[in-house]
């Protein structure tokens, strides 16, 4: 099984059944991506193919042929991180953090189709996504920080 | 304060008092530093380490879990040792008796918060010395900085001055000569320096001074200020390793599924079906379940699928109903205890006025950490590694010590980053179970995660409670309350899970938490616990017992303000007038608030503002919650907060904890439950036990005061109050009053 993950085509020995989530964390070692639930209801797993958000506990792994895009390929080769991780920098988001890879992918395909969401736009495109430690305000303050940023950019 | 049962000392005054007089001296005598130096490195206290190449490394003797804590606990070192904050690398610290957590069980003394009298303040010191004794190395009470806080910064202190010592040796000069700055101790007269790295070898082989002074407050470069996390860039990276990430060469990939009924046997198993998948290498009969090892977490969640098990039945009844019938019982016939017996009880006090009476439950509840359960464990010989997210490992080389009848020496657990504990990381049930697996391994790691299903079902749940409130009001106010809660014991049900672990004598104080110690002034005043038998799992649910009793006395203050035609936030300023901090947060909500001013219904049904206040570990919170009821349901649309913990170390960080706190408790007010069925809980996934979402969520107003004289904790203190203020907010919008949690039973969210 060929999958182009972050730029690199990476060849995996797994069933063509198993979810890209567990590909992805078991066989391709990138452990950045999380387990939350495995029934698409809480976004923890959610990865980027070809820009578009997707579940990966869900998603088949045979049935992607696209180019993904995990939390690992968001900053650049030399580290400079992406506006959306910057932003989550600058507003000390995360608590414990492990629902934020997931968080910034969807902030990140939010920021692809609709480059200056209002609040109602927030509320749609992050709903899928669950945060126990709460930080749903400090999410939607940087997502704004971070649109602001990309339009002035 | 009023009578105090003696017998309901959380340890024992026997216990304590036995074991005083003999125990002083070894309360004073340090545990040993079970941190080794490499060569060319200096270790300062179980606590600070300083390589030669001038990296200092913070060993944090507490769990991550997003509370914040790695960077307050740094800072409080770096205060003292005069590095940058941002400069020094941390690692979390082995399991070891040096790092005991006091202050968890000092909040566990039975005087509250605000009673700051000698026998008060004895009391908590002896739970201290306890604490020592017991060793426990635990996250949890939201007890970490008030824990550290002297300790930390006298470690940094001291470890400074044994730097300064040694560069005034090398020198030739007087140590007092001396100043430090930036890693370095630099002598202003020669304008020489050196840096901590260079001297950090022959300085750590000192005495570690006693007499170190700490910093006034008024020269804190990073405590009192909101600092950046540490952690910060490494978790907008996908590179931090929870338990879940951990990778070792060979390791192996496995699930558990044990009797959805929980504690009770597997009777039978077929096994078959799951060992023809390919990649599955062995299914293992755990007595009450079973595992499944394979060369991925997928491939044993598929074949756990496919085992067919057998279940014994449930130790405890069935249904929810059955469930509560039990504790129905025991409010009704239960004699429990008294953790207040002030004056008159309102049965004697009738005749003084009308009675208004209540009766409140609250359901069972999962923690649902965002990171479901998971531990890796590697057996060599008889000896035994564990990684995983946690918040207590000495517990868990205890109970491995026990079970598998092997020395603590041969345990050594790493404890990693959590993705979230609420107290459910508390327990050492994941720990142990991926050690037993691992016996089945050849020596080969092996990870065992579970399905959030497993996570539910297998959860030690907030327990279910209901409880009877009775009040006489009289011409001028209250003339007698009383309270009667009845729920399963946390500390009996948490106890009786370690091994060889003695059941702290005396009633489980925790069941009447939120009630007896909340600083009403109120002459007549009764407060009765009863403990119901029940074996259903119960645990350490953010904020415990406060996660229940402030939601049915904080409710039926409300009922009272309105009985008495009373404003319920001028009600409970003048109940609680004598304390500065309670007026102080009271205050600020009402003026944050704009309490009291019309509120228009424009684009709505209707809006409403309720209150609610708790004092919980340490910490005084008010909140106000203001509601609209919408054609689609209520929704919450804004939190005022005011917490006063006394001195702010973080003030950003506390005002995330408070946010934290308020939307895991608006989260289970609004609809969350666990019940049973047929001796299983039903719900397994966030399908059926949601959590708050952006969509949901609040604008949220926090304001941190410092009146109290004493620090509290962050962690916990944000829930309590929030799930009374939202039913509050409820009635003051739709005149609804809804005593039983969650809410969404009568009422729907928008
Ligand atoms: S793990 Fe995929 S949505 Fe929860
Ligand atoms: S930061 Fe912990 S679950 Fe979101």
């Amino acid at each position: 099984m060929e999958l182009k993950v972050n730029g690199k085509t990476l060849s995996l020995d797994t069933d063509p059944d198993m979810p890209l989530l567990w590909a992805l964390r078991d066989v391709a070692g990138l452990t950045g991506t999380k387990f939350g639930c495995g029934i698409a209801q809480c976004g923890a797993c959610a990865v980027l193919i070809d820009g578009e958000p997707v579940r990966s506990c869900v998603t088949p792994v045979s049935s992607v042929s696209g180019e993904i895009t995990t939390i690992e390929g968001f900053a650049a080769e030399d580290g400079t991180l992406s506006a959306v991780q910057q932003a989550w920098v600058d507003g000390q988001v995360a608590q414990c953090g492990y629902c934020q890879s997931g968080q910034m992918l969807a902030a990140t395909a939010l920021l692809k189709a609709n480059p200056s969401p209002t609040d109602a736009d927030i509320d749609d495109a992050m709903s899928g996504n669950m945060c126990r430690c709460g930080t749903y305000p400090r999410i939607r303050a940087a997502i704004h920080a971070a649109a602001k940023k990309l339009a002035g950019a | 304060m009023g009578k105090i049962l003696r017998r309901t000392f959380l340890l024992g005054t026997a216990a304590i008092a036995g074991g005083f007089a003999v125990g002083w001296y070894m309360y004073q005598k340090p545990y040993p530093n079970p941190l080794e130096a490499t060569p060319g490195e200096g270790v300062f206290t179980p606590f600070i380490k300083i390589a030669s190449d001038d990296t200092v490394k913070m060993v944090i003797p507490r769990a991550e879990m997003g509370q914040g804590m790695l960077t307050t606990l740094a800072a409080m070192i770096v205060e003292e040792l005069d590095v940058e904050l941002a400069s020094v690398k941390t690692e979390f610290a082995p399991a070891a008796k040096a790092y005991y957590n006091s202050a968890m069980l000092e909040e566990g003394a039975p005087f509250p918060a605000f009673d700051n009298s000698f026998v008060a303040e004895t009391m908590r010191g002896l739970q201290g010395v306890v604490a020592k004794f017991l060793a426990m190395q635990a996250t949890g009470g939201s007890s970490s900085t008030v824990d550290a806080f002297d300790k930390l910064r006298e470690a940094g202190a001291a470890a400074r001055l044994m730097l300064v010592q040694a560069a005034a040796e090398q020198w030739g000069v007087v140590a007092a000569s001396l100043r430090t700055e930036g890693g370095k101790v630099i002598d202003p007269a020669l304008g020489k320096s050196l840096s901590y790295g260079a001297l950090a070898e022959a300085a750590s082989q000192r005495k570690v001074p006693s007499d170190a002074t700490l910093k006034p407050r008024d020269q804190w470069r990073y405590l009192g200020k909101t600092q950046p996390k540490l952690d910060i860039v490494a978790k907008v990276s996908g590179k931090t390793t929870f338990g879940i990430d951990v990778r070792l060469p060979d390791m192996l990939f496995a699930t558990v599924r044990m009797n959805p009924r929980q504690g009770a046997a597997m009777t039978a198993m077929d096994d078959g079906p799951a060992l023809v998948l390919p990649g599955v290498i062995k299914v293992v009969n755990l007595g009450t379940g079973f595992a499944v090892i394979a060369s991925n977490t997928w491939t044993a969640f598929q074949a756990a699928d496919a085992v067919k098990p057998q279940w014994a039945e449930a130790p405890y009844p069935a249904t929810t109903d059955a469930v509560f019938g039990k504790i129905e019982q025991a409010l009704a016939l239960g004699e429990g205890f008294h953790m207040r017996s002030d004056g008159d009880t309102p049965a004697e006090a009738a005749g003084r006025g009308g009675t208004i009476k209540a009766r409140y439950s609250a359901p069972y509840l999962a923690h649902a950490c965002m990171e479901p359960m998971n531990a890796t464990a590697q057996w060599q010989g008889d000896r035994l590694t564990i990684w995983s997210g946690n918040q207590a490992p000495t517990s868990i080389v205890q109970q491995a010590a026990a079970v598998f009848s092997i020395p603590a020496e041969n345990v050594e657990v790493v404890s990693t980053y959590l993705g979230g504990g609420f107290g459910r990381r508390f327990e050492t049930d994941f720990s142990i179970l991926a050690a037993r697996v691992a016996k089945e391994t050849d020596g080969k790691p092996v990870q065992v995660t579970w399905t959030r299903e497993e996570d539910m079902r297998h959860d030690m749940y907030r327990p279910g409670a209901l409880c009877e409130a009775e009040a006489v009001l009289g011409s001028d106010g209250i003339e007698a309350v009383s309270f009667k809660t009845a729920s399963q014991s946390v500390m009996a049900s948490a106890f009786g899970r370690l091994e060889g672990a003695m059941t702290p004598p005396g009633p489980d104080k925790l069941i009447v938490d939120g009630l007896w110690d909340q600083p009403y002034d109120l002459p007549n005043f009764h407060v009765t616990g009863v403990p119901v038998d029940l074996a259903i799992p119960v645990g350490f649910w953010r904020s415990v017992g406060h996660s229940f009793n402030p939601f049915f006395i904080e409710s039926f203050m409300d009922e009272i303000a309105a009985a008495s035609k009373q404003d319920p936030l001028e009600m409970r300023l003048k109940l609680m007038a004598k304390h500065e901090p309670a007026v102080g947060v009271l205050e600020a909500v009402k003026e944050m608030s704009g309490w009291g001013t019309a509120l228009d219904a424009a684009g709505v049904k209707t809006r409403g503002r309720g209150v609610a206040f708790c004092l919980s570990f340490g910490t005084w919170v008010a909140q106000v919650i203001q509601v609209a009821e919408t054609n689609s349901g209520i929704r919450i649309e804004k939190v005022w907060c005011a917490a006063d913990v006394g001195t702010a170390l973080d003030p950003g960080n506390l005002e995330a904890q408070m946010i934290s706190g308020i939307i895991y408790g608006l989260s289970a007010a609004m609809g969350q439950q666990i019940t049973f069925a047929d001796g299983a809980a039903e719900q397994g996934n966030f399908d059926n036990y949601d959590a708050m979402r952006m969509g949901q969520c609040p604008v949220i107003g926090v304001r941190i005061l410092e009146n109290s004289p004493k620090m509290g904790g962050a962690g916990e203190p944000g829930t309590p109050p929030s799930l009374p203020a939202l039913a509050n907010a409820i009635f003051a919008a739709t005149g609804k009053r809804i005593r039983s949690l969650p809410l969404s039973g009568e009422v729907s969210f928008a």
